[in-house]
């Protein structure tokens, strides 16, 4: 004779553990950390190695330049590039009042990333039990993510560029955590491999409902060859941001800021 | 994740939680109407995930520390990486026994201030005048910290 219970959601008593709660107010506190964010934009690729670090930096670099006030998160948690990017100085992070204050860049561009957390060239390791260590790390970067949303004193900015890691993973949990997806620049290379790979990114981007402010094909005109970025932006319908050399010029890099911050 | 004794058809309510300090955690649960308890014992890799979420079965007694997750849960962190401003710092804080700050020592660079952070104000609000490695143990028990 099976047992007649209440299940899950029959149950209506105080739960002093409150799960719930604990991860609504993990959100609030992303909300009202990045209250006086005008807005987050996502650069990312569904490839590895086809400059997105390099693209953040530089176009944030160039958005200080015009006198925006910028932040760059760098969510490459595994592979963290930024503050050398930003040419950050090396120093520790100051804590006060429940926050940890961002790292600036000689132009004044706000950053965090892991890479001014972990030892010199060492990779981002966990404590925890080693065996089956894929069932909890995944939840541990996705924290991780949150934190760096919450617990750094961001401040007002025009724009917070998210530095992505390959894949769409990363940029699933950034739209989780955030109010609404958040807008993404699409890095590519040249070749049909890239093309392939970032249009997958692109899709899932569009599946989740984030608008795309467009696509810069990186590495043009050297050994690459290809037109993803053409290719691309008449696929989705998005601009093609700029087609950048191995060496761009700091007029390109203004010239990009000025699409991507007169955008969206 | 909740608790119902069938009997009684009645939510069971957390009791207590212990961190036997093996990666493993004990919650004990008490129905409200017959008293029965029963303990939730997880193994290291569940008690992991839970820790890997940022919450605290039984409840958050603390506020968040900035960044407390990835501080207690990085292996390969910066001794360095932190330095506190230290406008927090005020005249009541607890005093360390000396076999305490040599626990506290031991605790790697990278945590070793939001621990002892989170120790002295657990002993401010209990009124607690000196730390001890048993109060460390209380507190470590009843915040739910887990490999701090």
């Amino acid at each position: 004779m099976p047992l007649n219970f209440r299940t899950y959601h029959d149950l209506t008593e105080p739960d002093r553990s409150g799960l719930a709660e604990q991860i609504g107010a993990q959100r609030r506190r992303v909300a009202e950390r990045l209250a006086v964010v005008a807005r987050v934009v996502a650069v990312m690729s569904g490839k590895g190695g086809v400059g997105k670090s390099f693209v953040t930096a530089h176009l944030a670099r160039a958005l200080a330049r015009m006198g925006g006030a910028v932040g760059v998160l760098d969510a490459d948690l595994n592979g963290p590039t930024v503050p050398q990017l930003l040419r950050v100085p090396v120093a520790s992070c100051t804590l006060h009042d429940g926050v940890v204050e961002p790292a600036v860049s000689p132009e004044g561009v706000r950053c965090f990333s892991m890479g001014l957390l972990i030892e010199d060239g060492r990779p981002l390791a966990f404590r925890g039990p080693a065996a089956e260590s894929f069932v909890w790390r995944g939840a541990l970067e996705a924290t991780a993510l949150r934190e760096l949303l919450a617990d750094v004193a961001w401040g007002p900015l025009d724009v917070l560029l998210v530095d992505l890691p390959p894949g769409m993973q990363r940029f699933t949990e950034l739209a989780e955590l955030l109010p609404e997806p958040p807008p993404v620049v699409a890095i590519t290379i040249p070749t049909p491999e890239s093309e392939d790979a970032v249009r997958r990114a692109l899709h899932a981007a569009r599946d989740r409902g984030a608008p795309c402010l467009g696509v810069i094909e990186n590495m043009a005109g050297g050994p690459f060859v290809g037109d993803a970025g053409d290719t691309l932006a008449r696929e989705f319908a998005i601009p093609l941001l700029a087609r950048l050399p191995f060496h761009p010029s700091a007029h390109e890099w203004d010239r990009i800021a000025h699409r991507v911050g007169g955008s969206a | 994740m909740k608790f119902l004794c069938v009997e009684c058809d009645r939510q069971m309510a957390f009791e207590e939680r212990q961190l036997p300090g093996d990666g493993t955690l004990a919650a004990a649960f008490r129905c409200p109407q017959c008293g029965r308890v029963v303990a939730m014992l997880t193994n290291p890799m569940e008690t992991q995930l839970v820790a890997s979420l940022g919450v605290k079965i039984g409840g958050a007694t603390v506020s968040p520390q900035p960044l407390e997750t990835i501080r207690a849960a990085v292996a390969t962190g910066k001794d360095d990486a932190f330095v506190e401003d230290g406008k927090r710092e005020t005249g009541d804080a607890p005093a360390w026994s000396a076999e305490a700050q040599e626990r506290l020592a031991r605790v790697p660079g990278f945590v070793r201030g939001m621990v002892k952070r989170i120790y002295a104000d657990y002993a401010r609000d209990h009124g607690v005048a000196e730390i001890t490695p048993a109060v460390m143990d209380t507190a470590r028990s009843e915040l739910g910290l887990e490999g701090m």
